[in-house]
């Protein structure tokens, strides 16, 4: 027991290491040139248009079931007017973000770490290597440059497009106006939220991908190898995602409230 | 997208001269964890030369070719590439070195979201920044010598596995490296198959004097390496028995257990199966 303790030890450190090694790489081939710009511009495309449908869709129903739920409740208080504020609020800080996170780890990060875990197994990595390219370079940075700066673009439409199922269900359901729903809304925003929602997307990419490259490039024992690492890939950046926003949550309130 | 290569020093011009040693092992050792893979290994390749290896499976060949391209570093010894020492050399000035060098992968290691066109050009356009044109020429030029112009537009999935191999060499040589490792590159082909990339391998080496190293457990394709060579007659070319010093151009080594059995050519390998077990067994 003692001794399986200490391999789990050893190996949660070992992965640790590595995870921090290859931030380092990715932090200097990210400034350093050779820069791979069409493959940054089709990782833009992949991961952000790519993931475009997903997101939209999980953000308009969550709008919608939020409107749905929290419209039966503040109704019984008469104070159905009020909807489009709790949905301002809850999708700008909270929702939007964590929701698109989640959708995005799904969708990206297990494509990441398949497509770099494959491309491990058949030697195409090595291969690249010795062609002159540096992987990291070449598979990572793109990746995750695309993941710092789209998240935050498709967390802002995850969150318009949440706003517009709200309104669909509170003008449609609760026969709410929809000059008072959208005053509502503007109401519940507060300049520091919209800075909230726009930081932890950031930082919730670069969770994202990074650890899809890093369980990607860490893949062994061919096809079956790929798809432990396609699984272990979402479950770390979904775990990933909620940890993320906990700590970012925590440094924003105290930066910016 | 890499820099160029820096010019190299007259002198170092000379000692890479044909018979200069261009690859050079000395006491290499590595180890995975507790499994030894490879014991005090040192072999000599002069340029010009082919070196192929021999052994069982996991005996380390595939290692060597790996060591050989600063893919892995050794736990001792030291390996000099082109004059450099490459054993404990940092990836970014590693990426100078492979400049030199080519490698054909065991299942060929093609990018499949490529298409052959862009897997044989991808040194040129990404790492060498040619032109497009200047690169698509040369594509078109090493296809041809491979005998697959007519694919240059396919995507690897569309390829049998030894068309694919065949453009794994035209990938590996489409920048004129100067050193080619070729890793069990007719494993799994049928005996015509084998003969032709056999063929392109001579090739290389007798007239475009590439420097080689052939890993194989195929020991039909490693003896027609090591007995043949390629000479051009007008515009075509003829494979004819390697003669007198041509014939100690290929070189075997045998590895056991980490370490090396055997070095020398073709006929003394023959020799030394007569009076070592392990060699006739694996001969037989």
């Amino acid at each position: 027991m003692a001794s399986r303790l200490e391999t789990w030890a050893k190996d949660a450190v070992l992965e640790v290491q590595e995870y921090v090694g290859l931030l380092a790489r990715i932090g200097r081939a990210a400034v350093t040139p050779p820069i791979y710009f069409r493959d940054i511009v089709e990782q833009f495309d992949s991961i952000g248009i790519g993931s475009l449908t997903v997101v939209l869709l999980a953000g308009l129903f969550t709008g919608m079931v939020l409107a749905l739920n929290s419209g039966i409740t503040l109704d019984q208080f008469g104070a159905r007017s009020m909807v489009g504020r709790l949905i301002s609020a809850s999708m700008v800080k909270e929702l939007g973000p964590v929701l698109t996170g989640l959708m995005v780890s799904g969708r990206v990060g297990s494509g990441i770490a398949a497509e770099i875990g494959s491309m491990l197994v058949t030697d195409q990595i090595a291969a690249l290597r010795a062609l002159g390219t540096d992987p990291v370079r070449k598979l990572v940075v793109p990746r995750v440059l695309a993941g710092v700066v789209m998240m935050p673009m498709l967390s802002v439409m995850a969150t318009a497009i949440g706003m517009v199922g709200g309104w669909i269900v509170t003008v449609l359901q609760f026969h709410v106006a929809s000059t008072v729903y959208w005053s509502s809304v503007v109401q519940g925003l507060y300049m520091q939220d919209v800075w909230m929602g726009l930081i932890k997307p950031v930082f919730l990419g670069f969770t994202i991908t990074t650890i899809g490259c890093h369980v990607g490039l860490r893949t062994t024992g061919g096809t079956q190898g790929v798809g432990n690492s396609t699984k272990l890939s979402v479950v770390a950046s979904s775990v990933g995602v909620i940890a993320v926003d906990f700590v970012v949550t925590k440094v924003l309130i105290v930066l910016l409230y | 997208m890499a820099s160029q290569q820096a010019p190299r020093s007259a002198l170092l011009e000379e000692a890479l001269a044909f018979g200069g040693p261009i690859v050079v092992f000395d006491q290499v050792n590595l180890a995975f964890d507790e499994k030894v893979i490879l014991t005090n290994v040192s072999f000599t390749l002069q340029t010009g030369h082919t070196k192929i290896f021999l052994g069982a499976s996991g005996a380390g060949k595939s290692t060597i070719l790996r060591l050989a391209l600063g893919l892995l570093k050794p736990d001792g010894g030291r390996i000099f590439v082109n004059g450099e020492q490459i054993d404990q050399m940092r990836e970014d000035d590693l990426m100078q070195v492979r400049g030199d060098l080519g490698m054909v992968f065991q299942e060929g290691a093609l990018f499949d979201s490529l298409s052959v066109r862009e897997n044989v050009g991808y040194k040129l356009l990404e790492e060498m920044q040619w032109p497009i044109g200047k690169a698509d020429e040369r594509v078109k030029e090493v296809l041809g010598f491979v005998g697959l112009g007519e694919f240059i537009d396919r995507m690897p999935s569309e390829l049998s596995g030894g068309q694919r191999r065949r453009v794994a060499i035209a990938r590996a040589m489409a920048s004129k490296p100067r050193i080619l490792l070729y890793d069990e590159p007719t494993t799994g082909l049928d005996p015509i198959t084998s003969l032709t990339v056999d063929e392109e391998i001579i090739k290389l080496r007798d007239l475009e004097g590439v420097s080689s190293v052939l890993v194989t457990h195929q020991l039909r394709d490693a003896f027609f390496v090591a007995e043949h060579a390629a000479t051009r007659n007008g515009n075509a070319i003829e494979f004819e028995r390697a003669e007198g010093g041509k014939s100690n151009q290929a070189e075997f080594i045998m590895l056991k257990d980490g370490g090396i059995l055997f070095e020398g050519n073709a006929s003394e390998l023959r020799l030394a199966a007569q009076t070592d077990e392990y060699i006739q067994s694996f001969l037989s």
